[in-house]
């Protein structure tokens, strides 16, 4: 029989024993320490974007929704483009219309709904546009999110979804703070620009930096010291989207301004 | 004990190893913790193959540069020698043999995506020269007077 005061110890040692964390158990080898520490990859791609030479034309848009096999007439795409445009009143107004798939070839501003907003070119304090991709981030939260492990990091740091595996929950797409997953109107599978996989890793440079006329989209890897895309992110002025969030975004940009979100 | 009390304890265990078998054949083995560790790494390996072995459509100007060499040395004295070929004409794939003819946008709003005039400072879409698309001959193809590889007038 139990005594009280045994019933008591083995109570405590219990509560605690149960209180230790499974993680604690693992022993920890200094082989492990020194590789996590170490990173092998020699290759970690990332993306630079000059918002000041971007023109709006929109044939990043249209080269990546055929190179992807994104059906073109679904209003869902992988990359797209963002006017902004600040008035003298302040007013900030924001479209991308079809996500400037056809480029901007009007100067009323898509308010939704059917409502347009003619801006005058002497109410206009400051417009540009944005374009926007994956940012392929160092901590991407949409990979966390996912309870089956259909998308992932690839050592090269590109964040892919594998089709057969993902079973459509959308955890990812609510998780990530770019809006730029989707689900493919296709496969019903989640989906987002994977810096074109299939190109980079042959070599090639994705699409959209093939399309882009004036340069302002450029691929590089932020591991080789030469190539010009670190050179720039390394000595220039850049900045990334939404840092506040502690994902570590890897789409670098040239002239952001406060109003872009 | 009783066999009755250890019956449903066998069901239990049946289901159990039932349920391992199955994640043991319907697993594959390339599934597990990569590079990126568990957190961002646990991922079917052959999927990143899968990815690989997407087709290429875009084949850049590189490509065409050999059979269309009149084309492209007409394009690059004009100020539209920054646009690629496949533009305006299409993704290559594997032409000539697949398409054997490649498709040409000469609609209006193909140029108006630069030409549509738009005074936004900051921008180089200030910078092109633009026209009123509803002034501007409103109802022919731009291409009736302006030769896209060579844009002036009486190209």
């Amino acid at each position: 029989m139990f005594s009280r005061r045994e019933f008591l110890k083995n109570t405590i040692k219990g509560a605690a024993g149960l209180a230790l964390p499974l993680t604690a158990l693992e022993l920890i080898t200094p082989e492990m320490i020194l590789a996590l520490k170490q990173d092998s990859a020699k290759t970690r791609w990332v993306f630079l974007i000059d918002t000041y030479k971007c023109v709006g034309c929109g044939f990043c848009v249209k080269a990546c929704k055929t190179e992807n096999e994104i059906p073109y007439d679904a209003n869902v795409t992988r990359t797209w483009v963002e006017r902004y445009v600040v008035t003298k009143d302040g007013r900030l107004y924001a479209d991308s219309p079809k996500g400037a798939r056809d480029g901007f070839t009007t100067n009323k501003i898509d308010l939704g709904l059917g409502n347009y907003k003619d801006i005058k070119k002497e109410e206009i304090n400051k417009a540009f546009f944005v374009p926007k991709l994956c940012n392929q981030c160092e901590n991407p939260p949409c990979v966390q999110v996912c309870p089956v492990g259909a998308t992932y990091q690839t050592a090269d740091g590109v964040v892919l979804v594998d089709r057969k595996w993902c079973i459509g929950c959308g955890y990812c797409i609510m998780a990530c703070p770019y809006g730029v997953r989707f689900f493919h109107p296709v496969y019903n599978t989640a989906e987002k620009c994977n810096f074109c996989y299939h190109r980079i890793s042959k070599g090639m440079k994705t699409a959209c930096v093939e399309a882009c006329p004036f340069g302002a989209r450029k691929i590089g890897n932020i591991k080789d010291p030469n190539d010009p895309v670190t050179v720039t992110i390394l000595t220039e002025r850049v900045s990334v989207l939404k840092s506040e969030y502690g994902t570590k975004p890897q789409v670098y940009y040239i002239g952001l301004s406060e109003e872009v979100r | 004990m009783k066999s009755h009390l250890l019956r449903p304890v066998y069901v239990v265990l049946g289901i159990i190893a039932a349920i391992l078998i199955f994640r043991m054949l319907y697993v594959p083995k390339d599934f597990g913790v990569h590079e990126r560790g568990y957190m961002y790494g646990w991922y079917r390996k052959g999927n990143e193959q899968e990815w690989k072995a997407v087709s290429i459509k875009y084949m850049t100007t590189e490509y065409c540069k050999d059979c269309h060499a009149d084309k492209i040395s007409m394009i690059t004295k004009t100020p539209h020698a920054v646009i690629p070929c496949e533009n305006c004409h299409g993704p290559a794939r594997e032409h000539p043999s697949d398409p054997p003819k490649l498709s040409i946008d000469k609609s209006r709003n193909q140029c108006l995506r630069c030409h549509y005039p738009l005074p936004y400072p900051t921008s180089g879409r200030a910078n092109i020269r633009g026209i009123d698309p509803e002034k501007h001959n409103p109802d022919i193809e731009c291409a009736m007077c302006h030769n896209p590889h060579k844009p002036g007038l009486g190209g």
